[in-house]
Parts: structure tokens; C-alpha cells; sequence
């Protein structure tokens, strides 16, 4: 495998962590959020922070990010108690300009210089940068991240998010406490967000504010949509496909937002449920042909 | 065990409520009588907490309640089946069921759903349908196999009668005269008044948001004005 391909391919395994950990506070709980990438930002550098200027190893950068975003997250859900729908995306969406200014302006973060010479990670004495190793690592986290959201459909957990998706009244009223669900998928989708920052900040090496704007938040939201929300197949498929052909087709890549916008507003319009959803057209034409097939 | 006093709810400047005050013993059923508007479902959803009185008291098990969120209400005993049987739209007729026994163990969850079943046998041939694809009655009945799932210890039913056919009218209601047997007490709000009369104890008739009459079932059948009002005659 070239370097090139190797490297799309650690790319598009981040995104689709990205966008199954977002689903599962959007697809899964409801909560439509406009400042993910706040969450990779927040990830990226609390590992590149820890290990560039504190000396600590990858490992622990990986799994404090995963923590403290994660803990993060629980904080910055707080206002989803207070506002619905419509509010809720705007906070989120001033949550993730905060963010980046912070990162921005203030100089532990690095200001606009970001952090850089952030250490590849090493196992066993052995240290990998990137190559089939570092490549691994990052599909074996996209796979931790659809084990969870699996699992959480399947418990009392997706269960309780699934009602408060529906109805918060009408959750409330079987006892199912809101609040604390809420919160729960912030932290959740936040932390996984997180572990993917960290794995993006020692590929590269370097972070800088303006990876994690507004702007990546609504193409991690696209690719959710576009491939189907509230499924598990469909954030995969629709961050694969929407992070892999702009890395190949250099000419997508400089219209990326444009067409993530496009793709959102068609969605919306056509097909709402996305590519893959549950009662899409492809989805249904697929189950079909595989019915017919067996 | 449910004591309401002095409620007054208002919804900005619309007051909906005004100083109603009403009981329910245990093991005992009321019914509230109202026509349209006369703020029926603005007393149960102030029970159940969906909605903040300005001001008055709502007491159970001889406690305030008022500070307490709906799923804590939830837990001390109280169970609803809400108007136009709203049930988890884009869930299972079982998922609707299982979420009602959310705060119950895997055990009393398996139970209860035998007995619902045993109740509305059609829900359990449904049982793997989507709740928004039912038809109106066939929900209003998951509705209170809901509600029944959580083992309420006063069960608060909105409107049950609307939109099902007499026979399964009178169905619901001898459940709930099942219900009343095995101890559980039941606040039920309706316009009819009819049926409702055959299975409580006590009923109080609301207008325009007030109390304006209340009494057994048999002073309330015999009284002139209901039996013009709400029983034809
Ligand atoms: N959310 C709301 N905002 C403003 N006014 C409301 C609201 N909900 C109810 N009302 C008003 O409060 C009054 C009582 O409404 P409520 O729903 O309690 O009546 P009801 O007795 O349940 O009627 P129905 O038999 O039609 O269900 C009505 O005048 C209604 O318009
Ligand atoms: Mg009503």
C-alpha cells in the first residue's frame, strides 16, 4: 500500500469514528448538534498537549483525551437541559467558536501556532508514525466506537435515548430521567470524539485551531445524514464516502464544504432518512435484491 | 393518597385551573366530568408534572410532590396514560410495553406483559408493529398497557374513551374495575360520563376550570344538572 493510500485510509478511519460517535447523540438521543468538531479539537489537544509539552506517552495522551473530553462533553451538555431543537443547535454551533477562539487566543493552547513535534506513538519499544501499524490502530478504534454504539443499542441505555429522541414528555412520564440521558450521550459521543482527536493529532504531528472549526462540525454532520442518522451502517458508509473522494479527486477537494452543504440540503430534501436509512429508497431496493438473492 | 388543593395552573395569561381541590383515597376511583376545554388534561398533566401550577399544592402518600420532576413522580407510584393514546410513535408495540416497566425488573417486566396481552389480546398479536401503524383504539390500549407495566399505585388516565368503539369502551373499563380489585387506585378524567359512573366511587364535575359539583357516583346520576349535562337527559 502506498503512503497515499495509507494515509486516506487513517483518515477516513477517524471520520467514521467521528460521525458514529456524533450519531449516537444525534442519531441515537436526538440532539442535534452543530459543534462536534469541538470535541475532535478538544481531544486533539489535550493529547498533543500532554505528550509534546509534558512528556507524556502517547498512551496516556490517548486516554486522557478520552476522558476529559468526555467529561467535557457532560459539562457542554448541560445547556440541552435548558433549550430544545432549534436553541440546541445554535448553543452548540457558539460552543464550538468558542472553543477554537480559546484554542486560538490563549497561550497554552498554542495560539495560532498550535502545538507541533507531537510524538508518534510507540508500543513495545517499537515506534509508529504511520504506516500499516498506526492504520490499525485507528480501524480498531472505528471498530471500539461501533461495538459501543451497538451496544448501547441493545441495553436500557438506547432504550431511554431512543425516547427522549421521540418524546421528552412522554419519556419523563414512563421514568425515564431526561436529564441525565441527555447528558450521558454528550459524554459518550464526546469521549469517543475525543479518542479520535488524539489518534488525528499524532498522525500528523501538529495541530493547529482551525482543523476542528464550525465548518468540519456540519461535514461530520453530512457524512451522519447523508449516510443514514440513527443507523449504524450509515454514518460508516457516509464518512467514507465523503471523506474518501475529496482526499481523491483533488477538484472535490477544494469545493469539500460546498458539497457537504449541497449533499445536507438535498438530503433534507429528498431523502431525510439518507442513503442507507431505514426506509430509503436504496435501502429498500438492497434489502430486495438480497431477499430475492437468498 | 392524592390530595389536589387549591390548584391554579395558567398557561401565560389563559388561566386553565382555578382553586380545584379534589381527593383520592386508596384503592378508590374518581372520575373528573368535563366537556371540551374545561381543563381536564390540564389537571392531569399537573399531577404527572408536565405542567407548573402557579400556585396550590399536589400532595401523595400525604407528601408535596410538586418539587418532584415527572420520572421521580413516576417512582413514587404514579403512572399516566395520556390523551389520544400518545405512545412511542417509531417503537414496537413490545418496546412501547417495556419501556411502561422501565423502572421494573427483567422479571415483573415478562409478567405484567403476560397480563397485558391477557387484557388486549390484540396487542399481542401486534406485538412486533410499529405503534404509529396501529389503528386510534389499538393504541389507546397500548397506551394503558403502558401505564399499567410501571405497577402504578394511582393510575391517571386522560380521556380513554375517546375514539373506541362502545364495546371496547366498556372493555377498558371493566379493566379498570380488574385493576381497582387488586388494589391500585385510579384518577380518571372524561367526557363520558356515562360510562365513567359505572366504575367509580366518586366524581367531581369540572367547568370551565373549576370544581363546580362533586359526589358519589349515585348523587351524581341522580343530579338534575349532570344527568342534562353529560348523560342525555
Ligand atoms: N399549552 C397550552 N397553551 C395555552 N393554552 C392551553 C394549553 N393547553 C391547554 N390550554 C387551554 O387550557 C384550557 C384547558 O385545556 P385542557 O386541554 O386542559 O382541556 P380538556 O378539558 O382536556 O379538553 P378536551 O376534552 O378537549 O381534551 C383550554 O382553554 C385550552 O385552550
Ligand atoms: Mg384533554
Amino acid at each position: 500500500m502506498s503512503d497515499y493510500v495509507l494515509s486516506v485510509a487513517v483518515f477516513v478511519g477517524i471520520w467514521v469514528t467521528l460521525a458514529l460517535s456524533l450519531n449516537i447523540l444525534t442519531g441515537f438521543a436526538g440532539q442535534v448538534s452543530l459543534g462536534h468538531a469541538a470535541f475532535f479539537g478538544i481531544g486533539a489537544y489535550t493529547s498533543a498537549i500532554l505528550t509534546a509539552n509534558y512528556g507524556q506517552s502517547f498512551w496516556t495522551g490517548f486516554a486522557l483525551a478520552i476522558l476529559i473530553t468526555g467529561m467535557t462533553g457532560a459539562v457542554l451538555g448541560l445547556p440541552s437541559l435548558r433549550v430544545r431543537h432549534d436553541f440546541l443547535v445554535l448553543v452548540t454551533m457558539g460552543v464550538n467558536f468558542v472553543v477554537v477562539a480559546l484554542f486560538k487566543y490563549v497561550d497554552f493552547f498554542g495560539g495560532a501556532m498550535g502545538i507541533v513535534n507531537i510524538p508518534a506513538p510507540s508500543l513495545f519499544g517499537h515506534t509508529f508514525r504511520g504506516g500499516a501499524p498506526y492504520l490499525i490502530l485507528v480501524w480498531v478504534y472505528a471498530l471500539a466506537t461501533l461495538g459501543v454504539s451497538w451496544y448501547l443499542s441493545k441495553t436500557w441505555t438506547g432504550m431511554a435515548f431512543n425516547t427522549v429522541r421521540l418524546d421528552e414528555d412522554a419519556a419523563a412520564a414512563v421514568g425515564v430521567s431526561v436529564p441525565r440521558f441527555k447528558i450521558y450521550a454528550f459524554a459518550i459521543s464526546a469521549a469517543l470524539a475525543g479518542g479520535a482527536g488524539s489518534l488525528y493529532a499524532h498522525f500528523i504531528g501538529s495541530v493547529f485551531p482551525d482543523t476542528f472549526v464550525f465548518l468540519e462540525s456540519i461535514a461530520i454532520l453530512s457524512m451522519v445524514i447523508f449516510g443514514g442518522v440513527g443507523t449504524l451502517r450509515g454514518p460508516i458508509v457516509g464518512a467514507i464516502i465523503l471523506k474518501a473522494a475529496p482526499e481523491m479527486l483533488r477538484f472535490v477537494q477544494d469545493y469539500r464544504f460546498t458539497l457537504y452543504g449541497a449533499l445536507l440540503v438535498l438530503m433534507m430534501l429528498f431523502q431525510p432518512m439518507g442513503l442507507l436509512g431505514d426506509d430509503s429508497w436504496l435501502w429498500t431496493k438492497l434489502q430486495r435484491l438480497f431477499r430475492k438473492g437468498s | 393518597m392524592l390530595e389536589v388543593q387549591q390548584l391554579n395552573v395558567a398557561y401565560g395569561h389563559i388561566q386553565a385551573l382555578f382553586d380545584v381541590s379534589l381527593s383520592v383515597n386508596e384503592q378508590e376511583a374518581v372520575a373528573v366530568l368535563g366537556a371540551n376545554g374545561a381543563g381536564k388534561s390540564t389537571l392531569i398533566k399537573s399531577i404527572m408534572g408536565w405542567v407548573q401550577p402557579a400556585s396550590g399544592d399536589i400532595r401523595f402518600e400525604g407528601e408535596s410532590i410538586l418539587h418532584l420532576q415527572p420520572w421521580e413522580r413516576v417512582r413514587r407510584g404514579l403512572a399516566l396514560t395520556p390523551e389520544g393514546g400518545r405512545v412511542f410513535p417509531d417503537l414496537s408495540v413490545e418496546d412501547n410495553l417495556r419501556l411502561g416497566g422501565y423502572l421494573q425488573p427483567e422479571e415483573a417486566i415478562r409478567e405484567d406483559m403476560a397480563t397485558v396481552f391477557e387484557l388486549f389480546p390484540v396487542l399481542e398479536e401486534r406485538r412486533k408493529q410499529i405503534a404509529k401503524t396501529l389503528s386510534g383504539g389499538e393504541r389507546q390500549m397500548l397506551a394503558i398497557g403502558r401505564a399499567l407495566m410501571a405497577r402504578p399505585k394511582l393510575l391517571l388516565i386522560d380521556e380513554v374513551s375517546m375514539g373506541l368503539m362502545p364495546i371496547l369502551v366498556k372493555r377498558v373499563f371493566s379493566v379498570f374495575s380488574e385493576l381497582r380489585r387488586r388494589g391500585v387506585s385510579i384518577l380518571l378524567v372524561e367526557q363520558n360520563a356515562f360510562e365513567s359512573l359505572k366504575v367509580v366511587d366518586r366524581a367531581y364535575v369540572l367547568e370551565n376550570g373549576r370544581i363546580v359539583l362533586s359526589g358519589t357516583t349515585e348523587e351524581l346520576q341522580a343530579d338534575p344538572r349532570v344527568r342534562a349535562a353529560y348523560l342525555g337527559g
